[in-house]
């Protein structure tokens, strides 16, 4: 029987501060037997248990992209008992990844249509997941338009940077990068706050249209009626969902939204299908 | 078919099981002056008769397949040691178990929790191993309790599912029902071979008929999610409430665990242990935000989790099999045979409300 | 007492008719035998659905924190008593609380009865001085209350109400009684033993933590058994993390305790956890003379300094 409590054994390969507070780290991982990477085969917008011995596990979102081989990438805020651990730790320490875990982003679905994708803050992993997936040669002809709003306090507290400078430069991506405020001189991208940047630079919604949002409460709160108000469905919403989740798997009991479980049935679910749910995240 | 077991055959098979099974049984609990308290599940001693003599174990039999406290994982943060930062599976203890003494209401609670850890995409090893290693001996219950409502859960005091042999008292001796073939095996290992002209027919509907406590469940499936969600009643449903984790840790069908690690010095494990929906930290986020934050939040939960959420995701009615711990042992008398006629009747007033 | 009710009743509609207090908070027939509910009463009309008989050990002093309106709550001495510290540490005001004082001769320890007599309970009536169980094998049991009253409730001291706005009916007389035998007891064994002692005691702990929640001390926000940050003890069943939880607990109850009973009253499994909260109440009581929740006026014993103190500990 396979025990899917038993984490792939992985090696730090690099760590990259991506914000000017330090608490957003990259840790790249390779796994220790190179036959894991193929079990460990995952779609953009699935998350992965990181298990540090000693100190437990946590669910973070994969940022690395399904087309981009020989490791996997995962961007952690500092904040609890293991990834404050986690932080700590060198290139070259031994730990654990399970997974991958949850549903994705419905890719299939997606074909053919034009995305908007919403990001803000730190949850911008999963959506450069997303992004590189879509922008890979081999994809980017399955998709419509691509439009991109992503915003940070500032501009150091963008991830990704050189990153989201290359999408500028591309044609085939439409970027809106914004900050809530700078007094940097040479920003040459959007001031402002996520919601009014999505009215101002998001497309009309029609049939073939989705967005897919992801990031704090109060971003969401107030990009609803923005997406709303530019015809978005809430079938064509798709959002990830965050709880607190011990096993990943659909078993602790923990992170149930009403029936739902946003580990096993998320935590990638549609506006509409969260509405059904007592919104208990 | 019937078998018949006579008093002193009843230990004399049960020391020849105990060659090739691990024997558990109910054990009655002594308080510090020696007096018998009340039951539980233990791993019986050599030569020690399971204590059939009771109302039902205080604590559900889900402790046999599901340790309050497990390990799961054992590691070294030694970094001499080639295998540091490295998880190795707890080796499983691969003998054969024998249950007895478990009331059908805590089999039949056994085998719908199979449903949250035996699923088509994970099984859950630790779960499965110890289901799959025990023989299931039921105890037909003759003298329900005051507190039991099995009878209105798809249950019931002679109720067969998740047992593999069914006992019921029978003057000194039992009577014991074959009901799967892990079962029949067990009789046989145990020399239980005698045949009683027997019937449980008339015992089981005499049973049921002593059962008197009755709940509605026939609305739930029908009432809309949400609206049960925010029915007017839950604020005082939870205001006795103390938010003890008594309720989940004595049923027999609640399943939530935690998992913790735990080092001595270099050497670490990764243990499962029970959880409940009651204790405000099962929900809270590292940032401190919490999704169930108040006491009602948090009884609701556990009701609608019971009575509506597993109702309708698995359409196999609701995730109580009527026992009645939580109801006898709740320090505030909060009473789910209540809460559920409070959802029921609030889900046909609501349907009667439309039609009208 | 059992007449205590209509007096209950009568007060609670008057206040509540009056607009002195907008809840009360008593209890309700449960629906067992030997259980009431806590609960909470805003219109007056309702107020015959509160009872009183020997079933209502729960200490209500919980149920008045954090609310901003004006309560009005039925309590027995050790609710009183714990209203009291609850003033002291400014959990509460006075000036929120109607006290209806109501001066008690003990509740009954439903499980001595459950254990003395044979099949299970189907119902239980009172008279004042004796309490009578019918079984399902429709056999009638009486006993005395007073050889079935919680351990606590015939070792109490301070059975009218320390603080009251009114009182339900007369007092009742004081006991007078030597509090501490069993820890005696305990004191008198040797560390081998005593280290037994509690290990056997809390062998069946399932860590619920229904003491911790039923007792009115144990409110802080995040107890130390759940706190991560530094993880203090083991969450699992570890004899160590089992027995740390249950005396850490009782050390910050110490000079606070009023042995009103209700963590073992709680206790799915039945375990008297009290005698480790009773020897700190013994040491407080030799040593500083500090009985806790006597009066709002006086602070407690770790909360002042004499010089006269006891210091042994430090020599």
């Amino acid at each position: 029987m396979e025990n899917p409590y038993l984490p792939y054994p992985v090696r730090i390969d690099e760590i990259i501060v991506e914000t000017e507070d330090r608490n957003l780290k990259t840790f790249t991982f390779v796994f220790l037997n190179p036959e894991d990477e193929e079990r460990f085969a995952y779609q953009a917008g699935q998350f992965a248990e990181l298990s540090i011995p000693g100190k437990g596990e946590i669910p973070i979102g994969i940022a690395s992209s399904p087309v981009e081989k020989g490791f996997v990438k995962f961007t952690v805020n500092k904040a609890g008992v293991v990834t404050q651990h986690l932080h700590n730790m060198k290139v070259g320490d031994i730990m654990g990844i399970r997974g991958p875990l949850g549903n994705w982003y419905p890719w299939e679905g997606l074909e053919g249509k034009d995305l908007l994708i919403i990001g803000g803050g730190f949850a911008f992993t999963t959506l450069r997941s997303s992004i590189i997936y879509m922008l890979d040669p081999a994809n980017r002809a399955k998709f419509g338009n691509i439009d991109v709003v992503y915003g940070a306090r500032t501009p150091g507290m963008l991830l990704y940077k050189e990153e989201l400078i290359e999408w500028e430069k591309r044609d085939d991506i439409n970027m809106h990068i914004t900050v809530d405020g700078t007094d940097d001189p040479d920003w040459k991208y959007n001031v402002g706050f996520v919601p009014p940047i999505v009215e101002q630079k998001a497309p009309q919604a029609d049939n073939g249209t989705y967005a897919i949002v992801c990031g704090p409460p109060i971003m969401i709160k107030f990009t609803q009626p923005v997406l709303e108000k530019l015809g978005y469905d809430h079938n064509h919403i798709i959002m990830s969902l965050e709880n607190r989740m011990k096993c990943g798997i659909g078993m602790c009991g923990r992170c149930g939204i009403g029936k739902e479980l946003v580990c096993k049935d998320g935590p990638v679910f549609t506006l509409a299908e969260i509405n059904k749910t007592p919104r208990e995240y | 078919m019937i078998k018949k077991i006579a008093k002193d055959e009843w230990a004399s098979g049960l020391s020849k099981l105990a060659k090739t099974y691990r024997l558990f049984g109910p054990v009655a609990e002594r308080g510090p002056d020696g007096a018998r308290t009340f039951h539980n599940f233990k791993a019986l001693a050599p030569g020690e008769l399971p204590d059939l003599d009771l109302g039902n174990t205080r604590l559900s039999a889900k402790s046999l397949v599901f340790p309050q406290s497990e390990a799961m994982f054992t590691y070294t943060l030694d970094e001499d040691r080639d295998d540091h930062h490295i998880l190795k599976e707890v080796p499983a203890d691969g003998m054969s178990r024998v249950a007895f003494g478990i009331r059908p209401c805590d089999a039949k609670a056994l085998a719908m929790v199979r449903m949250n850890f035996d699923t088509p995409e994970y099984k859950d090893p630790y779960w499965l191993r110890l289901y799959e290693a025990t023989t299931f001996v039921g105890l037909a219950c003759d003298a329900p309790c005051p507190t039991c409502f099995c009878t209105s859960t798809e249950c019931g005091p002679y109720h067969e599912e998740g047992l593999d042999l069914l006992l019921c008292a029978e003057g000194e001796g039992l009577l014991a029902k074959a009901i799967t073939e892990k079962g029949e095996r067990l009789l046989a290992d145990a020399g239980w071979e005698e045949a009683a002209d027997q019937d449980l027919g008339a015992r089981k509907a005499a049973a049921e008929g002593c059962i008197t406590s009755r709940i509605g469940t026939d609305q739930l499936a029908e009432g809309d999610l949400l609206d049960l969600h925010g029915a007017d009643f839950w604020e005082d449903v939870a205001f006795a409430c103390i938010n003890c984790g008594t309720c989940t840790y004595l049923c027999p069908t609640c399943w939530c665990f935690d998992i913790q690690d735990e080092v001595f010095k270099q050497e670490g494990q990764r243990l499962r242990q029970w959880d409940s929906c009651m204790f405000p930290i099962f929900t809270v986020h590292t940032t401190g935000h919490n999704p169930r934050d108040t006491k009602t939040q948090r009884v609701r939960q556990r009701f609608m989790h019971k009575l509506k959420y597993f109702v309708d995701k698995y359409e196999k009615g609701i995730m109580c099999v009527g026992c009645g711990r939580c109801v006898r042992h709740c320090p505030v008398n909060i009473d789910i045979r209540k809460v559920a006629d409070l959802m029921n009747r609030y889900t046909s007033d609501a349907a009667k409300a439309e039609q009208a | 007492m059992l007449t205590y009710i209509d007096e209950i009743r009568a007060a609670s509609a008057r206040l509540l008719q009056e607009g002195a207090v907008e809840m009360v908070v008593g209890f309700r027939q449960g629906s067992q035998p030997m259980m009431n509910e806590p609960c909470l009463i805003r219109r007056p009309e309702d107020v015959d659905t509160l009872v009183w008989d020997s079933h209502c050990g729960i200490n209500l002093t919980n149920y008045l924190t954090n609310r901003k309106e004006k309560i009005a709550v039925i309590a027995k001495g050790c609710d009183a008593r714990n209203i009291v510290t609850h003033i002291i540490e400014n959990k509460i005001e006075r000036e929120q609380l109607y006290i209806l004082g109501v001066p008690c001769q003990g509740m009954v320890d439903k499980r001595q009865i459950a254990m003395r007599v044979a099949g299970e309970i189907t119902e239980v009536g009172e008279s004042d001085t004796e309490i009578r169980v019918q079984t399902t094998r429709g056999e009638i049991q009486t006993f005395a209350k007073a050889e079935v009253l919680q351990q606590n409730c015939t070792l109490c001291t301070h059975r009218n109400p320390v603080l009251y706005d009114a009182l339900i009916a007369e007092a009742v007389s004081e006991q007078t009684v030597d509090r501490y035998t069993d820890v005696a007891a305990i004191e008198a064994m040797t560390i081998g033993e005593r280290q037994q002692y509690f290990q056997d005691l809390f062998a069946p702990c399932i860590r619920c933590y229904a003491c911790r929640n039923a007792c009115p001390l144990c409110y802080c926000p995040t107890c130390f058994v759940d706190e991560a940050q530094p993880q203090w003890v083991g969450k699992g069943q570890d004899a160590v993390d089992v027995m740390t939880f249950h005396f850490l607990r009782a050390y910050h109850c110490a000079g606070r305790c009023t042995d009103c009973g209700a963590c073992e009253r709680a206790c799915p499994v039945g375990i008297n956890m009290r005698v480790l909260t009773k020897k700190l109440e013994k040491d407080c009581v030799n040593n500083f003379g500090w009985e806790a929740g006597l009066s709002p006026d006086v602070r407690p014993a770790l909360d002042t300094f004499n010089l006269d103190d006891p210091d042994k500990l430090i020599k």
